[in-house]
Order: structure tokens, then sequence, then C-alpha cells
């Protein structure tokens, strides 16, 4: 068939191949994009505020006449959401997975874990009207002084919808721990709980800090639930019933309104962006690295 | 003699007592785990039931076809719905061939090198940056410099970078699960590389790479940050037509709804959502539907 090939063959083939070539290089575009416009938006707004009044105080008002741009009250903003989100995913999706992986009949688990997964499949906005019609006026009488825009019910839901996350790499990772290992601990008259405590969660231990990692990423970055049900008031204070604003929701709170464009408040959003993806990157970035050395380990 | 058997039976009963403990404990553990684990779908079970049961008084065709209003209760989603379904169809079009033909590059063509590796780690990374991000990208590049406004089009190409990197790792996957004796198979008879992939990997993955695709796609319909990013509308009194025109999308005018304090427009909100979750659950289960399907079909070969 292919015993001689005609110029025009080999030139469309070239072609194609090319074309290969150029989307898969597009993700890198699309990386340079991302850096490119917040890099020189952040330069933009840098000349105009010094990074004295942008990272050593704590009030960040933009939009108001009084202008201040303390960035940490939006960075404890999100620090205090994710850290309720993660107390909620972190111990659960970690004993589901110990569930799954370690009592569970292989059907039960199979049809738990796509259950599970639903979870993560739900749009942010439905988590968002969750939290604002149904968690919090749940909670309100039970918790004295909690008020109706605040951190905990944006958390706790923002929690629920992380526990895959947290759950299906620890599960994998838990599954996954070698059966010499646990035969060995129980030959040495080990229980099942002991087993577990000293066999398989240390073996899996690594993979269980990746996955936490990773959702921790995930509840920074997090946008429609804060901006729904936290309100939006930066606050920098540490008590999570009260109102706070992350830096997810100051994005979209300056999207809805009309700033025109190259003012300063409009640059602030880029600050706030590029702020948002050093962190996330961070934690991403950490969670793959831990994830590859473990890899290596293994191997 | 006496004591001794005292000494003795105590022992043992200590020792019983003990494994019972033990026993006792496994057991609390067990069934705290258990907890664990239903506790969250519980949760998920009563808040869904509940937004059903409030939205669905709300759900009739008038709500369907109807366009959003300053009366709660003559409001409708059609424009959201319009703007999903032609978000979502213009974002397939754009991105998953792009995402197919990255896959099969760095698969099938690229050799291990540094553009390789860079491909590869700048994929990952992608998919863990914030989709808000991805919105400020669209607002700059498609919104600003093509010049292209608040549009449907902005909409799409920003939701298509968001898909993208996702796309290419489930293609990847994928494309490793087809033998490698069946590539070889077809160099054996003469074929090129480009016929190889097009004639036997392509076709014996592509029901696996459908299912990645519809799964990421799925995704982009939930989606709202980076739409609110780039300007589009949260309440547009028309239906979106045209590529380069206003657009709105339904989980838009969920947020829309949501923020109004009336408690008639929450109810909107919960019918829009019922509405939302219907089409992702089809898309979801479309996919597992697929899924089951090439694994049946893979056991035949």
């Amino acid at each position: 068939m292919n015993y001689y090939v005609g110029k025009r063959e080999k030139i469309l083939r070239r072609l194609i191949e090319l074309g290969l070539l150029a989307s898969g290089v597009l993700s890198i575009l699309i990386t340079i994009g991302v850096l490119y416009v917040l890099i020189s938006k952040t330069w933009l707004f840098f000349e105009q505020v010094s990074f004295r009044a942008f990272f050593l105080d704590t009030v960040w008002t933009p939009l108001f006449s009084s202008q201040r741009f303390g960035i940490w009250a939006l960075v404890l903003g999100s620090m205090l959401v994710t850290g309720v989100a993660m107390l909620t995913a972190g111990p659960l999706g970690i004993l589901a997975a110990i569930y799954m992986s370690e009592f569970a009949s292989s059907k039960t688990r199979k049809s738990l874990k796509p259950l599970l997964e639903i979870l993560a499949g739900i749009p942010t906005v439905v988590y968002g009207y969750f939290a604002l019609t149904m968690v919090t006026p749940a909670m309100l009488p039970l918790i004295p002084g909690l008020n109706s825009f605040n951190a905990l019910s944006p958390g706790l839901v923002m929690g629920l919808m992380l526990i895959p996350t947290v759950s299906s790499l620890c599960e994998d990772a838990l599954y996954k721990t070698p059966r010499e290992l646990k035969e060995a601990a129980y030959s040495l008259g080990a229980r099942k709980l002991s087993t577990i405590f000293l066999v398989t969660l240390p073996y899996a231990r690594s993979t269980i800090i990746a996955a936490l990692f990773l959702a921790f990423g995930r509840a920074i970055g997090e946008t429609m639930i804060v901006a729904i049900a936290a309100g939006m008031k930066a606050n920098f204070t540490l008590d999570i019933r009260e109102p706070i604003q992350t830096m997810t929701a100051y994005i979209v709170q300056v999207s809805m309104g009309d700033t025109p464009q190259d003012s300063i408040e409009y640059l602030t959003i880029f600050t706030v962006g590029a702020m948002l993806f050093i962190i996330t990157f961070i934690f991403h970035a950490g969670s793959k690295i831990i994830l590859r050395s473990k890899f290596k380990a293994k191997t | 003699m006496k004591t001794e058997n005292i000494l003795e039976i105590t022992r043992t009963n200590t020792n019983i007592s003990e494994e019972k403990r033990a026993a006792l404990k496994e057991q609390i553990f067990k069934y705290l785990c258990f907890f664990a684990t239903i506790l969250p779908l519980c949760l998920l079970a009563w808040l869904l039931a509940d937004t059903f049961i409030r939205g669905f008084s709300r759900l009739n065709l008038d709500f369907i076809l109807g366009l959003p209003s300053r009366f709660a209760h003559k409001a409708g989603i059609l424009p959201g719905l319009v703007g999903t379904l032609s978000l979502m169809l213009l974002t397939t079009l754009i991105a998953i061939p792009l995402g197919i033909c990255a896959a099969v590059y760095l698969e099938e063509y690229a050799k291990e090198s540094w553009l390789k590796k860079t491909i590869e780690l700048n994929v990952s990374n992608l998919a863990g940056v914030p989709s808000i991000i991805y919105g400020l990208l669209g607002l700059e590049l498609f919104v600003r410099l093509l010049n292209l406004g608040p549009s449907l089009l902005a909409g799409a190409l920003t939701m298509s970078l968001l898909i993208l990197p996702v796309i290419i790792t489930s293609t990847r996957e994928s494309l490793k699960t087809v033998p490698n004796h069946l590539r070889e198979a077809g160099f054996a008879l003469g074929a090129s590389k480009l016929s190889v992939i097009r004639r036997v990997v392509l076709p014996l993955a592509m029901s696996q790479i459908i299912t990645g695709a519809i799964l990421s796609i799925s995704r982009a319909i939930g989606e709202s940050a980076p739409l609110i990013v780039i300007g589009a509308a949260t309440y547009l009194a028309f239906v979106p037509l045209g590529l380069l025109g206003e657009f709105s999308a339904l989980p838009l005018q969920i947020f829309h709804w949501v923020e109004r304090p009336q408690a008639a427009f929450v109810d909107n909100a919960a019918a829009a959502i019922i509405v939302l979750l219907i089409i992702l659950a089809i898309f979801n289960g479309g996919a597992a539907y697929l899924r089951q399907y090439h694994e049946k079909k893979r056991g035949c070969l």
C-alpha cells in the first residue's frame, strides 16, 4: 500500500504532524498567556501602589473612596474558609477511604465510589445555593452570634464537595498497600485495627498528604460557594461566624460591577489573581512532587 | 493450688476482656468509618431532596421557555438554557479536536525530549489553576485584545482553555490502553504511522476518548466563575443568538436568583438547579453507558 509515497502525500503528512505538534504546544501558550496577563497587570498595579501598602496592611477597601490595599484581609478570608473545608474534608475523606479499602466488600466498594464521586460533579453554584439557603439557616439557631453571611457554612459545604478529592486518591493508595505487609502484621498477631494504623496508613502516608495538598489548592481557588454565601466584606478576622471575603470572591465582586478598564480597581483583580495563582501553584506542585517522589522510591 | 487457680482464672479473664475490648474498639472504628462514608451522601441527599421539593412547583413549560423577569412567578430560564447549550456545543467544537490532537502528539509522536516533558508538566500544572484565573486570561485575551467583547464566542474560547488540560489527560489515558502489538501489526502490514493512528489506534480508543470528553464538557456546563469574570450577563432578557452577541448561562442565572433576597426568586433558583442537574445527569449517564459499552467491546477483543 505504501511502497510509493507521493510528494503531495508527504507534504500532507508533514502538515498533519505539524498541526499535532502545534496543538501540543498550545498548552504551553496558555500558561505563557496566564503568566503574561497576571504579571503585566500586576506590574501596572505596583506602579501606583507601593509594596508596603499591599503587604503591610490588613484593610482591603479598593472600592471605597478611602482606598486601602492590605491583601492579608483577603488571604486570611480565603484561609479561613479553606481551613473549615479541610477540617471537614480531611477527616471524613480519609475515614471514608479506610472504610472503602479495608472494611467494605468489593461490591459495596464498587457502588460507594461512584456515589461519592457525585459530590465532586455538582456545580459549585449549586453548592453556593445549598450553603446560603439551607446550611446557614439550619445552623443559625445552633450557633450564637452566627451572621447570615459567614465563613463557616461555605467552608462546610466546600468540605463536602472536596471529600471525593481526598478519598479517591487515599483509597487507591490504601488499597494498593502490598498484601505481604498486611499479612506479615496479621501473622505477628496484630488485629485489623492496629494493622490499619501501623502498616496501611503509614504506607499510604505520602499519598494522603498529597491528596490533602490537592484539596487545599482546590479550596483556595473555589469561587462560587464563597461568592454566594460568605458575604462580600473583606474582613481581617479569625471569627468564622463573621462575613468575610476571599480572593476569588473579590474578583467576582469587581467583575459584576462596572469598573473602567485599567483603572486601579480593575488592576486589583489581576494582582489578587496573581496572589491566588502563586498560592494554588505551591499547593498543586507540592502535591505532584510528593506523589512523584513516592513513585520513584517504589520503583 | 487454690490461689494458683484463681490467678489462672483472672488471667484468662483479663485476656478475654482485653480481647473483647480490642474487638469492640475495632467495631467502633469500623462504624466510625462507615458513618464518615455515609454522612456526606446523606447530607447530599437531604440538600438535593429539599431543592427538588422547593423547585418542583415552579418547574413547568412556561418556566423553561420563558424569559427572566422582575416578577419571580413570571420568570423563565430560556436565555440561560440556550446560552448553556450553545456554549457547550461551541466548546465541544473548539476544545475536543485540539485536545485529541495534543494527546495524539504526546502519546504517539513525541519522543522523550525536553519539549514533551515541558508540555506534560505544563498540562498537569494547568489542571491545578483555579477556573477564575482562566476568566482573567479570557478577559484580557479574548474580550479586550481580540475585541470580542463579553460574547458567546469569548465565553466558549475561555471554557475551551479551561477544559483543554482535562481532555488532553483523559485522551492520553485512553490512547495508552490500546495495546502496542496492534500498532506493530499495522506497521508490519506496511501502514504509515498516520494510517495506524487513524485506522487502528483512534477507532479502538474512541469510545473511551468520548467518555472523557463528555465528562470534561459536563465540567464546563457547571462552571460559572470564568464567565462572570469575562463579563457574561447574569440577567439577560432576550434569547442570545449569534456568536458575537451577549449571552448568559444557566449557572449564571442561578447565581443571579440566589443573590436576590426575595424567597420567590430562590424558588426559581431551585427550579433552575433541577434543570441544570438533569442536563448534567444526562451527560454523566451517557458517559457511564459508553464506558460500559466500551468494556464489553474490549472484552470481545
